[in-house]
């Protein structure tokens, strides 16, 4: 194609082709402090296409292609063709990985164990993995951890996260402007824009660590607290896995590992700051 | 045609050459293997040789999901037979199922869609209501449609698992009614090989003829890299030692009124990988075979089907030859007048 590039994150490679240059172009400004790839050899393909050729000039409209598809996915007006190149390479991982266990879920590491963040999309935690990264944590990722089977560790996936709505004002009051993307408007998700991880999480996005603690949170409602069963740990994680079904026994092997051996919460919190003054709280409680 | 695509049959063919594949070429060989569901394949083939971590990391994926692809299959099959096998009938498994049940090479890292198995046509009643009673359901509960296939196809309407989300397409021949090719579905049952758990699978030589029938005289040569793979392992598993491989095919060829499409996809499998073949079914490319690996080989290096007016013109050539033109004509008329 006549636009690409070639993205690492974490340790997967992503080819990215467009028909139009805006989505690359930004998205090698996003990506400009990405360590570069060292093999150039990508894991997956997306394709950013134009459903007919006059479709390239006439209302373009972006198809999200690739190696992996997911059929009847609505295709983006070209001015989110950012947003449309990272669903694309969500959909390539969460479709086409067959190594880790991915789980829908925020991550980020301290003194070398991982708080793992999972639930449903708008329980916040990708604006506190995003908060965590600015206080002193190396931010993983926000949208996916990916567990390896033969270790049991969770590798960083540290796209730029993806704010939404509200919590774009929380990280704009505290982060410099030069981290961020451009302002998406009138998203199926509403307002979003791209926050780039800091340089600690960009040059760690090669160190795994071991999962430490799991916790599911609700937000906007009273705190609260409470203990969870594996079983249900368990439950919850395959609904929040990708291919848990995919990796097979493999994907057994990993979970049913990762919730034996993790503790979890569920935990609820009426804002962001109560949310991330509960989790210090319980990642203290840990050690 | 695509010098990718070129590439890929190549390793294929003979993985040796990994050695001269270019760092930049990996990325869109990696694509266009899963885009013709080779990428399996290529892991097997490729398996143990000195690799880029990424390529091997991609195709260690392509492995997984070979296998998993695999065990879901087998157990589909073994679900088919709880549900048809005391009903006193061959159940034939065909294509990927069949490979993999047999144990053959070609269903090495294969991808496995449906299960596809065939039936003597006067038990179909017997086989549906089984398979209804076996959790099995409708897919398109649609009268014209159901009588569309009911008449002139060679299969029942696609019939899906309730819980399991599978579907089985139960064949009583190998082409549709309305094609001009009428093989002996009676022969292809009398010369079905029991397997090891009481399905059958198609003789040798029938495999090979159903997979040059399904790609030459039905479809529209979508996934033509991997049914031409299918039957150069065919062909090497059973072909390379047996003299009489050949003699047979070339008869049953004929008895099924598919000689000209079994010759001709043998041909194209010798000159995509090489295959082995014996004096009648060696021959030099014609003009037309050419055309039909130009339209196998036209993906480029996103993965994406190259030359779209080319590509029209073998999907028009496919319902053609599926059909005499008249009932084409009525047939798209019907489904133009419900799209409106």
């Amino acid at each position: 194609m006549r636009q690409h590039c070639t993205l690492k994150i974490g340790p997967r490679i992503f080819r990215i082709g467009s028909d139009w240059a805006a989505p690359v172009r930004q998205l090698r400004a996003l990506y400009a402090d990405y360590p570069m790839p060292d093999d150039l050899i990508a894991h997956f393909t997306v394709r950013l296409e134009a459903a007919r050729w006059w479709r390239h000039f006439l209302r373009p409209s972006v198809h999200i292609n690739g190696d992996h598809m997911l059929p009847g996915a609505l295709p983006l007006p070209l001015a989110q063709g950012l947003l449309a190149a990272e669903m694309g390479m969500n959909l390539q991982l969460a479709l086409g990985e067959r190594h880790f266990l991915l789980l829908h879920a925020a991550s980020a590491e301290r003194n070398g164990k991982v708080l793992i963040l999972t639930g449903e999309s708008g329980s916040g935690k990708s604006t506190l993995a995003a908060l965590l990264g600015e206080h002193g944590w190396r931010l993983l990722g926000d949208e996916f951890v990916l567990i390896d089977p033969t270790t049991g560790h969770a590798w960083p996936f540290p796209r730029p996260v993806s704010l939404k709505n509200a919590s774009i004002a929380v990280l704009d009051a505290i982060v410099p402007p030069a981290r961020f993307g451009p302002l998406l408007t009138g998203t199926p998700k509403g307002d979003i824009r791209h926050l780039v991880p800091n340089a600690a999480a960009l040059s760690g996005m090669d160190s795994p660590a071991a999962p430490a603690l799991i916790l599911f949170p609700r937000f906007g409602v009273p705190r609260d607290v409470r203990t969870m069963g594996i079983s249900e740990v368990f439950i919850r994680l395959t609904q929040a896995s990708t291919n848990y079904v995919a990796l097979g026994e493999a994907g057994f092997g990993a979970l049913t590992r990762l919730v034996t051996a993790t503790p979890a919460r569920a935990i609820d919190y009426p804002d962001t700051m109560t949310g991330l003054a509960l989790v210090e709280e319980l990642w203290s409680a840990l050690a | 045609m695509s010098a990718a695509a070129r590439l890929l049959a190549a390793l294929l063919a003979d993985p040796g050459r990994v050695a001269q594949v270019r760092t930049e070429q990996w990325p869109m060989l990696l694509t266009i293997a899963r885009a013709e569901r080779l990428a399996g394949t290529l892991a097997l083939r490729l398996d143990g040789l000195k690799l880029p971590a990424s390529v091997q990391a991609a195709l260690d994926a392509a492995r997984t999901e070979a296998q998993h692809n695999r065990t879901t299959a087998l157990w589909e099959s073994e679900m088919a037979r709880r549900a048809l096998g005391d009903l006193g009938l061959p159940v034939i498994l065909l294509k990927g199922t069949a490979y993999a049940a047999a144990g053959l090479t070609a269903g090495q890292g294969r991808q496995i869609g449906d299960l596809d198995i065939l039936v003597p046509r006067d038990r179909l009643d017997t086989v549906e209501a089984a398979l209804l009673k076996a959790g099995w359901e409708w897919v398109k509960p649609d009268a014209y449609d159901d009588l569309y296939y009911r008449r002139w196809m060679h299969e029942l309407p696609p019939l899906i698992h309730t819980e399991r989300d599978r579907m089985i397409d139960v064949h009583h021949t190998i082409l549709p009614l309305t094609a001009r090719p009428k093989p002996d579905a009676a022969a292809l049952i009398a010369a079905a090989v029991p397997l090891r758990d009481g399905l059958f699978a198609l003789s040798p030589t029938d495999m090979v003829i159903h997979a040059a029938a399904h790609l030459i005289a039905d479809g529209e040569l979508d996934g033509g890299m991997r049914n031409l793979w299918d039957i150069d392992r065919l062909v090497r598993e059973f072909g390379v030692n047996d003299s009489h491989f050949f003699t047979i095919l070339e008869v049953m060829a004929q008895r099924h009124g598919l000689s000209a499409a079994t010759t001709r996809a043998l041909r194209l499998a010798h000159a995509l990988y090489a295959t082995p073949l014996a004096a009648p079914f060696r021959a030099r490319l014609s003009q037309t075979d050419r055309l039909f690996l130009a339209r196998i080989l036209a993906r480029d290096c996103w993965g994406r089907g190259m030359n779209k007016p080319f590509r029209l013109g073998f999907y028009i050539r496919a319902h053609l030859i599926r059909m005499p033109l008249p009932l084409l004509l009525r047939h798209l008329w019907i489904k133009w007048r419900r799209m409106g």
